[in-house]
């Protein structure tokens, strides 16, 4: 779920706010988007892919994480090179390639049955 | 409230892949075409989110033949070979448009473009602004509620409500193509909590049937607690107990119900990407980086650590089943109302399969141009006289209630979907003796929420959504009992054989009492021996 939006990165352009598919944000009174609705997030990334200034951090869990969770702090996420990885990753921004350039998994092959004793 | 009254000649309700590829076709044809999204246009969806790979074959007879072929048997030999080879064709041709005319950056290898996927917010963004230049009108946050018909019951509109105005809205229209996605009933699968059904609770309402909802038993693999369904690399993985023992016969494909047998037994399965090598993980990073989010995050190695997964539903979104297709232009049996993508069956060219993988994507693209291309030549054989007609609204539950009882909304109807839709021994691993009470339970919520449960602005989507829910499964369960033998997706602990003489598809329609029929198969008789 989001869980996090950085006020000293946000440049309040309301893009969040516009492609949130199930409507989580505000706009809050200073411009910085609020939170408004997190039971409402399907944790979809979306608003992070599209966010221009990697201020947005979604939790890959379907649920809250704990307040004092490393998850929800910006220092931790900074430094970890989380904020922004998936836009990073998908090469948007300025000055990137295209991440579908890229974009070739492996040949799929018949997928395996887990056979009962493996060594 | 204020009322914003719009016209045009199409409406599409939807803006995933069929909708934005109806829309363009439309406005191509010369039609003037409103695009209403209940999300936003470019990343609703579980296209947008999640990426899908495509059903991209060059027409060459024996590559055609073979992709025709592959998955005839698992489907249950209910596609039709004539659907099939028309959406080949229209998949091959909107793949190549998508490169030469929205610029999308396909992988180039060898010299050779490589168009069979596409990442998901990339090809949705181009989609959007494809169809602005094109010139469609995009409301975003705009739930449709119901649908509009006129004095002889064709569908002439839609009404609905801008949740970031507090508005509502009504858009005349001369014909509506619903391209809403299928249903995953709020499980949380990736972008899939838009999904919810609600075309398919629109169309039943204008008088438009059902196909193909035995097969939506869809459940996807996920790891536990998270919303990242992607199947496909599960494929290089071994899955185990809790205690780390291997769970014999466990798989991807072919063993997901012993994965969701362990899972009702005890809770945890647990699972390690071991079977990839070095070279393969890293083309696994660039082919869905969004398949790493989760792992990233938690700090796990998936390729050296074990850890628990999960089964999320996915429904009438990898299942088959959706609105009855009637004609080649994707027109349903309602004048002036058109079914595309995961609203409508899939049947057509998946059998009794999912199309997860590629068949579903392309049958998005292909079906949404067919739908497109066949509402605006609808609306412009109307005429003059599109404008004049008197609308009705001919939404039901949660508008107009048949009674003045009340008691019931959507938090209880979500609560009745929880427990007797997502349970693997209910939907997944399916007996009689499980669905009938099952469909009961569902049956006697759909009674009260037809009976007194009323909303109206921003509130009304939800309840809306919760009926269309409810419809869904009542289709389905209602079609799971009817086929008494196990075909495709659709099996029966109690009958697992292939039944020669069910060798038929299922319509299913109603609302508050419903039936079935089996409809004979078509194209068959172009299938090669
Ligand atoms: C994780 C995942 C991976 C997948 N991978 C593949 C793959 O590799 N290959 C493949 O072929 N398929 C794949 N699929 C399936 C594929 O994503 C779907 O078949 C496809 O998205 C269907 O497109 P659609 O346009 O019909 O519906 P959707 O993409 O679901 O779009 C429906 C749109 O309708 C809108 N909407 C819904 N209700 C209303 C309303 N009342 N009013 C207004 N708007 C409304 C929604 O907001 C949404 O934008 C995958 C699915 C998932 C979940
Ligand atoms: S998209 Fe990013 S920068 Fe823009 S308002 Fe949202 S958080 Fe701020
Ligand atoms: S992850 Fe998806 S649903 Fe959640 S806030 Fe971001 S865009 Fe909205």
């Amino acid at each position: 779920m989001i869980e996090l939006v950085s006020e000293s990165r946000c440049v309040t352009c309301d893009v969040c706010v516009a492609v949130c598919p199930t409507n989580v944000f505000d706009r809050g009174p200073d411009g910085i988007p609020v939170i408004a609705r997190q039971g409402d997030c399907q944790t979809c990334f979306m608003c992070e892919a599209h966010c221009p200034a990697d201020a947005l951090f979604v939790a890959p869990l379907t649920h809250p994480v704990p307040e004092d969770s490393p998850l929800r702090d910006e220092a931790h996420l900074a430094e970890a090179g989380l904020l922004g990885s998936y836009r990073r990753e998908i090469g948007w921004g300025r000055g990137r390639k295209p991440g579908a350039r890229l974009a070739v998994g492996p040949e799929l092959g018949r997928a395996r049955i887990t056979p009962a004793a493996l060594s | 409230m204020i009322t914003l009254d719009l016209t045009a000649d199409v409406v599409v309700v939807g803006g995933g892949p069929a909708g934005t590829w109806a829309a363009l076709t439309a406005a191509e044809a010369g039609a003037d075409v409103i695009l209403l999204d209940k999300g936003y246009c470019g990343t609703s969806g579980p296209t947008a989110s999640g990426g899908t790979g495509v059903w991209y074959v060059q027409p060459d007879p024996a590559q055609r033949e073979k992709a025709m072929a592959s998955r005839e048997a698992l489907g249950g030999f209910l596609q039709d070979r004539r659907w099939m080879s028309r959406v080949l064709d229209q998949t091959y041709e909107n793949m190549n448009r998508l490169e030469a005319e929205a610029r999308y950056p396909f992988p180039v290898i060898d010299g050779v473009p490589h168009k069979r996927g596409v990442q998901g917010p990339e090809y949705m963004r181009r989609m959007r602004s494809w169809i602005k230049r094109a010139g469609v009108t995009v409301l975003d946050h705009s739930p449709v509620n119901e649908l509009l018909v006129d004095g002889t019951g064709t569908v002439a509109g839609v009404r609905g409500h801008r949740r970031q105005h507090n508005s509502d809205y009504r858009v005349r229209a001369g014909a509506v193509v619903l391209a809403t996605g299928g249903c995953a009933f709020l499980s949380k699968a990736l972008g899939c909590d838009v999904a919810t059904g609600d075309g398919a609770l629109f169309a039943a309402e204008a008088g438009a049937e059902m196909s193909g909802m035995e097969f939506s038993t869809a459940y996807a693999i996920a790891p536990a607690f998270t919303s990242v369904t992607k199947t496909a690399y599960y494929g290089f993985a071994t899955f185990f107990r809790g205690d780390g023992t291997p769970l014999e016969g466990a798989g991807s494909q072919g063993g997901r119900s012993v994965i969701a047998k362990e899972l009702l037994r005890a809770g945890t399965v647990l699972c390690q990407i071991d079977q990839a090598t070095a070279a393969q993980q890293q083309q696994m990073r660039l082919g869905q980086p969004n398949f790493f989010l989760p792992f990233d995050r938690l700090g796990i190695d998936p390729f050296a650590e074990k850890f628990p997964i999960t089964l999320l539903l996915e429904g009438t979104v990898r299942g088959t089943g959706g609105i009855r297709i009637v004609a080649d232009d994707c027109a349903t049996t309602v004048p002036g109302l058109y079914a595309a993508g995961d609203a409508a069956t899939r049947e057509l060219v998946c059998g009794g399969f999912t199309g997860g993988g590629s068949h579903n994507s392309a049958w998005a693209m292909s079906s949404g141009t067919f739908a497109g291309r066949g509402a605006a030549a609808f609306a412009a054989g109307l005429g003059a006289a599109a404008t004049r007609r008197k609308l009705t609204g001919v939404g039901a539950t949660g508008i107009r209630p048949a009674s003045s009882a009340t008691g019931v909304g959507r938090a209880e109807a979500i609560d009745v979907i929880r427990r007797e839709v997502h349970p693997y021994d209910k939907n997944y691993l399916r007996n009689g003796s499980r669905l009938r009470p099952a469909l009961a339970e569902l049956d006697a919520i759909w009674e009260s929420l037809r009976g007194g449960a009323v909303a109206d602005g921003g509130n009304l989507a939800g309840l809306r959504q919760a009926a269309a829910m409810v419809a869904h499964a009542r289709w389905m369960y209602t079609s799971a009992l009817a086929r008494t033998e196990s075909r495709g997706m659709a099996r029966r602990e109690e009958f697992p054989e292939l039944d020669p003489n069910q060798y038929h598809r299922l319509a299913v329609g109603g609302l508050d009492s419903l039936w079935t029929r089996a409809e004979p198969v078509t194209g068959r008789e172009l299938a090669i021996a």
